[in-house]
């Protein structure tokens, strides 16, 4: 032996069938420009990234796409529902996407009105079903609720992902106790999606062992996204650790770090 | 009912006829078009890359394969979409 440990590996994760070393997540909206988003994702070391789908501007046809900066097929893109409201709106955009991209893997968010933007569990359910019954592999976006959470596993949806926080608060994880008890219940991914504001609030995310954690904010909005993508990636990867090494018990007093008996005397 | 009168969109339909263009509702633009008009000509004539959009014609997805042989109709509503960065 030279002396060195070896790394411990961490086993990745798999949803629907596709594997995945990293558990960071990322989405690619908010940024400066395409090249700074192509930058913050390379930095992040994301195998996976969210994407919305809207109307082409028909007065700039040859403006450049994201698929020219974050290439599908070095990507898993994840098309989303962003701005959708209904469970019909919702249903549509995810065909189009499927239509422009053909995946069928989808991240489902149907949302309430400002300022919460939190998850209408009612209408989720309705487009899940929708999706699943149209061929489509459901990630879904949802609230803290283990009840919901169990009823979208049981519909058939392959990833939950509860909220942190409202998303784009950047408010950390509000919400320790129901995520522990989510990640309990949960027979497929359980990812954080939304509510981390720094690298330390991903960190508590995976020690909680959430299977991975989805940020976009917390990196575009940083004031340098690049290093913040590499902080996030190293914080997702210490959390992971963390919870795979468990943490040692809290006790309410001190206990010396160094023995007591050959003290001089 | 009045038989002496054509409706809006029958007179539409005889000036198409008539001048061969066609009036189309993109994302939510109305825009005029030469006639006849396929999807794929028209994402020509809108100068658009088919291998990184999708298209709805009335709230149907029109699949990349029918583009060449989905003829237009005045009147018709598009949706043409890609994807953009997201969260």
């Amino acid at each position: 032996m030279d002396g060195t440990v070896a790394p411990a590996l961490d086993e990745g994760w798999t949803v629907a069938g596709r594997n995945f070393r990293s558990r960071l997540v990322v989405g690619t909206g908010k940024y400066k420009d395409l090249e700074e988003t192509a930058a913050a994702i390379e930095a992040s070391g994301a195998e996976m990234v969210t994407v919305a789908v809207r109307r082409v501007n028909l007065s700039d046809p040859k403006a450049p796409m994201l698929q020219d900066f974050v290439d599908p097929k070095k990507y898993t893109y994840l098309p989303n529902t962003a701005g959708c409201h209904t469970a019909k709106d919702a249903v549509r955009t995810l065909r189009l996407a499927r239509e422009a991209g053909g995946w069928n893997l989808v991240k489902l968010e149907v949302l309430g009105p400002p300022p919460h933007l939190y998850p209408d569990m009612a209408a989720t359910y309705e487009a899940a079903e929708a999706l699943i019954k149209d061929g489509f592999e459901v990630m879904v976006y949802c609230s803290d609720d283990p009840i919901g959470a169990k009823r979208l596993e049981e519909m058939g949806c392959v990833a939950i992902m509860p909220l942190g926080a409202p998303i784009g608060s950047g408010l950390g994880v509000q919400n320790p106790a129901m995520i522990s008890m989510l990640i309990e219940q949960a027979k497929v991914p359980l990812l954080v999606d939304a509510g981390v504001g720094t690298a330390s609030d991903a960190a508590i995310a995976m020690e909680l062992g959430c299977t991975a954690v989805l940020v976009n904010s917390a990196i575009a909005h940083a004031k340098d996204p690049i290093r913040m993508a590499r902080a996030m990636k190293a914080a997702v990867e210490a959390g992971r650790h963390s919870f795979l090494a468990g943490r040692m018990p809290r006790r309410m007093g001190a206990d010396p770090s160094s023995p007591l008996t050959g003290l001089i005397r | 009912m009045r038989p002496a009168s054509l409706s809006q969109g029958a007179t539409r339909t005889i000036l198409e006829a008539m001048d061969d263009s066609l009036t189309l509702t993109v994302n939510g633009e109305p825009r005029g078009f030469p006639g006849p008009l396929t999807v794929a000509s028209l994402l020509a004539a809108i100068g658009l890359d088919t291998r990184k959009v999708a298209v709805e014609r009335n709230e149907e997805i029109v699949p990349r394969s029918r583009y060449a042989e989905t003829a237009l109709l005045s009147g018709d509503q598009l949706e043409i979409v890609h994807f953009i960065g997201g969260g």
